[in-house]
Order: C-alpha cells, then sequence, then structure tokens
C-alpha cells in the first residue's frame, strides 16, 4: 500500500472506537453516509458555543461572526470543486433537494409538452423521480440510456437517444448501487455539441475524486455533505451563473428577496435567491470543516488508497465462491455491490452485523438497477479512506463463514 | 463465529430455508395473494384451497431472505385443517411473540413457530418474519390486492 496515513486518519474519528455486538466496528457502509472527523464535530460544537446567531440579519456581532463563518463554508466549496465564483453555490438540504430544485425551477421554465429529459439506467430514485413529476406536469418525456452488463453506460446509445427534443441531460457521475464511473466528459461534449445543458448528480462521486465543475464543463452538479464527512442536512447546488441567474426562484421567504410589498417581490440576487429561510447554519460550517480536513489530506492522495482497497477487495472476492459481483465496470469508485447463491442479502447484512461488519442490504434506491440484473436485492460494501485492508479481510472472512452456515 | 445469532438462525429455520415446505404453484387455489416486503425485496405468492371455513391446503411461491422463507413455510404446514378463525387467532399470538414485549411466549399455542421468537430482538427483521402472516390475513378476509408490509 501507499504511504497513506490511514491510523493518523482512523483516530480523527471519534465512532471507529465504538464496539459494536462487543466487537470492533468494521464500518462500510459509506455510499449511504459516512462518519465524521473529530474537526467536524467540534466545529460544530464551537459554533453553538461561541459564535451562533441568525446570518444576513443583524448588525450585532454574533449574527456577523455567524455570517461570516456560513459564508467562509461557501467560499471553502466554490475553491473544492473550483466554481468560478461563490454566486454558483447554493446551500439545499442536500442533493434531492437540488435535483428538485433544478426540476421546479429550470425544468418548468424550459421544458415543454413533448420535450424530452435524458437519464441513464443506473441513476438513484433521486435523479428519476424528480423528472418523472417534471414530466407529468408538463407532459415531457423521460428517456433511459441502457447499461451493459458490466454496469457501464452504453454510450452510442445514449448518443442516439440525444435528439432534438432533449433539453436536459441528468447523469449520475458515479453509480451507489454498481460503483460505476461514467464517462461525463464524453457526455457533456456530446450533449453540448448538440446545445444541451447536463446536470451531473455527484453524490457519490464527491467524497472519492477531485472535482473541477470548470474542467467538467458540466451546467449543474449536485451533492450532499453527509457523504463527505459532513453533517446531513446540508447540501450542493452548482450551476454555471447565466444558468441560475435565468432561474425562477425555488421558494419563497425571506433572505430571497430584496423588496417586499404587498403588490410585488423583487427576489435577492444570487446565491441567495434560492435560498430562503435560516439555512442549517452549523451544517454548513461543518461543512467547511469537513472540506478543510480533506484539503489537508489531498483527493489525490485519498483516490489513489481507495483504489487500492477497491482492487484488494474485488480481488479477494474473486476468490470466494458462489460470490457474483454486481457492477465491473472498468472505471469504478470504491463500491463492492454483490450477492451470494441462495443468501439473501439481508441474511448476510445481519449474519455480518453480528460480527461488528456494518453493510447495505437492499435495493440501494435504485430499483431499476436490481431489476436489470435480476436480483431482488444486493449486498454492498462501501469503502471510505479510513478503511483498511485488515477490515477488509475481516468481511472476506465474514462472507466465506455465513456461506458455511448456510450450508 | 455466530454464536450471537443462535436466537435468530436456529437449525429449522436453515432447514425450511433450504428446502421449503408446500413450495408449489397451486392450480385449483381459491384464494391467491400476493405479498411484498418493498425495504427487502421480499416477495410471495400465497396459495390457499379452503372447504367451507377450513384451510384445506397452503403452499407458496416466491423469494426472500431465511426467515421470510422459514416463516412462510412453516406457516403453510401450521395452518392446513385449521378454520378461518383458528388462523386469524394464531396471526395475534404470531404477532405478539415476534414484537410484543412480553417475556413469556405461550409455546403451546404456537407450537413450531417458536422458532422465529428471536426476530423480536431485531427489530430491521421482524417483518421478514411477518410478512407470511399479514399475507394469509389479506387471503382469509379474501382481499385480492398485494400486500405490503409498509
Amino acid at each position: 500500500m501507499t504511504n497513506f496515513p490511514v491510523e493518523k486518519i482512523r483516530a480523527d474519528f471519534p465512532i471507529l472506537a465504538e464496539k459494536i455486538r462487543n466487537k470492533p466496528l468494521i464500518y462500510l457502509d459509506n455510499a449511504a453516509t459516512c462518519q465524521k472527523p473529530k474537526v467536524v464535530i467540534d466545529s460544530i460544537v464551537h459554533l453553538y458555543s461561541h459564535d451562533y446567531a441568525n446570518v444576513h440579519r443583524g448588525v450585532h456581532t454574533l449574527s456577523v461572526r455567524s455570517t461570516d463563518k456560513f459564508e467562509g463554508a461557501r467560499t471553502k466549496v466554490k475553491e473544492f470543486i473550483n466554481a468560478s465564483n461563490e454566486k454558483e453555490i447554493i446551500f439545499v438540504k442536500g442533493a434531492t433537494e437540488a435535483i428538485n430544485l433544478i426540476a421546479q425551477t429550470y425544468g418548468k421554465a424550459n421544458i415543454k409538452a413533448g420535450d424530452e429529459i435524458l437519464i441513464t439506467a443506473m441513476e438513484h430514485h433521486s435523479n428519476i423521480v424528480p423528472w418523472q413529476m417534471l414530466c407529468e406536469q408538463t407532459g415531457a418525456v423521460l428517456k433511459v440510456a441502457p447499461i451493459n452488463l458490466q454496469g457501464e453506460l452504453i454510450f452510442a446509445e445514449f448518443e442516439k437517444l440525444l435528439s432534438d427534443k432533449t433539453r436536459l441531460v441528468a447523469v449520475v457521475h458515479m453509480s451507489n448501487a454498481l460503483g460505476t464511473i461514467n464517462p461525463v466528459k464524453k457526455i457533456i461534449a456530446s450533449a453540448h455539441s448538440k446545445n444541451i445543458p447536463v446536470l451531473l448528480d455527484g453524490a457519490q462521486a464527491i467524497p472519492h475524486m477531485k472535482i473541477d465543475v470548470q474542467d467538467l464543463d458540466c451546467d449543474f452538479y449536485v451533492f450532499s455533505g453527509h457523504k463527505l464527512y459532513a453533517p446531513a442536512g446540508v447540501g450542493i447546488l452548482y450551476g454555471k451563473r447565466a444558468l441560475l441567474e435565468a432561474m425562477p426562484p425555488y421558494q419563497g421567504g425571506g433572505d430571497m428577496i430584496r423588496k417586499v410589498t404587498f403588490a410585488e417581490t423583487e427576489y435577492n440576487a444570487l446565491p441567495y435567491k434560492f435560498e430562503a429561510g435560516t439555512p442549517s447554519i452549523a451544517d454548513v460550517v461543518g461543512l467547511g470543516a469537513a472540506i478543510d480536513y480533506l484539503n489537508e489530506i489531498g483527493m489525490d492522495a485519498l483516490a489513489a488508497y481507495e483504489a487500492e482497497l477497491l482492487a484488494y477487495a474485488t480481488e479477494q472476492a474473486k476468490h470466494i465462491k458462489g460470490l457474483r459481483i454486481i457492477g465491473e465496470a472498468a472505471e469504478k469508485g470504491a463500491i463492492l455491490s454483490f450477492v451470494l447463491d441462495k443468501i439473501h442479502p439481508h441474511d448476510i447484512g445481519t449474519m455480518l452485523d453480528s460480527l461488528g461488519i456494518a453493510i447495505r442490504a437492499g435495493h440501494h434506491c435504485a430499483m431499476p438497477v436490481m431489476v436489470f440484473y435480476q436480483v431482488p436485492a444486493t449486498a454492498r460494501a462501501s469503502f471510505a479512506m479510513y478503511n483498511t485492508k485488515q477490515e477488509i479481510d475481516s468481511l472476506m472472512e465474514g462472507i466465506r463463514s455465513l456461506i458455511e452456515v448456510f450450508g | 463465529m455466530f454464536d450471537d445469532l443462535r436466537d435468530l438462525y436456529q437449525e429449522v429455520i436453515f432447514d425450511h430455508n433450504r428446502n421449503p415446505r408446500n413450495f408449489r404453484v397451486m392450480d385449483n387455489a381459491d384464494r391467491k395473494v400476493e405479498g411484498f416486503n418493498p425495504l427487502c425485496g421480499d416477495r410471495l405468492t400465497l396459495y390457499l384451497k379452503m372447504e367451507g371455513e377450513t384451510i384445506v391446503d397452503a403452499s407458496f411461491q416466491g423469494s426472500g431472505c431465511a426467515i421470510s422463507t422459514a416463516s412462510v413455510s412453516l406457516m403453510t404446514e401450521i395452518v392446513k385443517g385449521k378454520t378461518d378463525q383458528e388462523a386469524q387467532d394464531l396471526f395475534k399470538i404470531f404477532h405478539e411473540m415476534t414484537t410484543g414485549k412480553d417475556e413469556q411466549i405461550n409455546l403451546e399455542a404456537v407450537g413450531k413457530l417458536a422458532v422465529l421468537a428471536g426476530v423480536r430482538e431485531y427489530p430491521a427483521r421482524v417483518k421478514c418474519a411477518t410478512l407470511a402472516w399479514h399475507t394469509l390475513d389479506a387471503a382469509l378476509k379474501n382481499e385480492q390486492n398485494a400486500v405490503s408490509t409498509e
């Protein structure tokens, strides 16, 4: 393995010292949500203990301090994903809210009956259902680009589905159910050649690789804080400024206005136009702390370490008879979805839990993917930068033992 | 290695999971109801043959985890020959056994089903055990709609 300081990192995460059913916790459910380092937890405690008040409001000292920290986090996000301006960074609840926001503002303003929205067959429900709702409201049509058995987008089919009726392409950057990393630069270039904007769902990709929205040239990029070692309750909608400027607001309320009379309301400028109401201030501050923490480690070092973990886990898994890996894309993030002959994923989940190993068992909010592979569910081990080869050994030993017990 | 799980995964459960009883389509069934657990993706189709108020045959098809497969397999065995009312009474006792706080389990009343009592310690798995019985309940009430545990 590389010189990645995994033991030092592990010590930064208090929960990793927990015992589960009297065994050391082995947390392999990072694709659902990942654990928080002490600096993130401390940032929240510190804010509430010393700096907390509402943001963008009063002239008093605490409001100024709180606002500085809140807006400081926006700058950190901007730099983390290399956006060109803070105005392009909108705080929302999470990736799900960000996609719903785009559907209900950009979508309603630009997508009409007969128009098409193109997604892929590996989307999370959160990048399917908001578009179905929009289609129901507008009469637009949802098109789905197919995947192959390895779990890769069939790019030629995707290109065929890009028609003169396509108004938006919405694609997952990295699949939560399969681990597949989509060829997003190719997708964006292809869509842009027809002047079609592209939304990337980055909920899974963001904790695993360096994201540069200017280099990608995506029109929208969305992600959740809680998968990026930050608190749940905050997420990011990045949008190109011209698109965001032209979009109608999402929710009405305080902070998103410039002037209100009973006759009319003038909306606030970006990014506040999309941030009605008091935001989740402490969670935003926590996100800023998480980004500082990740910058210290370095996303490239993290990605290289996780690639080694995935390669090791995949190799070990292939030695287990009766284990079938679901999702074998050439470009893949640190997710190992699998099924075992005649053993249901929920039994796998319960049995591994008794060994202190947390994995996900279920459909991973991607029911169409389960239908494609003709499985009711899969077991999924998803890795983060604090996982180790030893933990993967324990996982494999657990799987071997439970196969034996089931006979 | 799995000592902690002995109460949940008893040998009888492994046995019924490996060799489910009454695992067949019933062509001349009087009642046929689908049960679905959206959380795990467990699906089953329950078939009943009635003579008056009495269940004379019960069978099932479907796929699920070991707990749900064993539960429906055991259920089809135990309800055969029981009246509608007797089966519903058994459902109540079973429900109490798997979800209740009562320490005492009426072993005489539940018979073989006692092997499923362990699920009460695993809230995430209770629905696996009760899906079969909710489906039976719907079949006895002659409801045509699919049953969902959600």
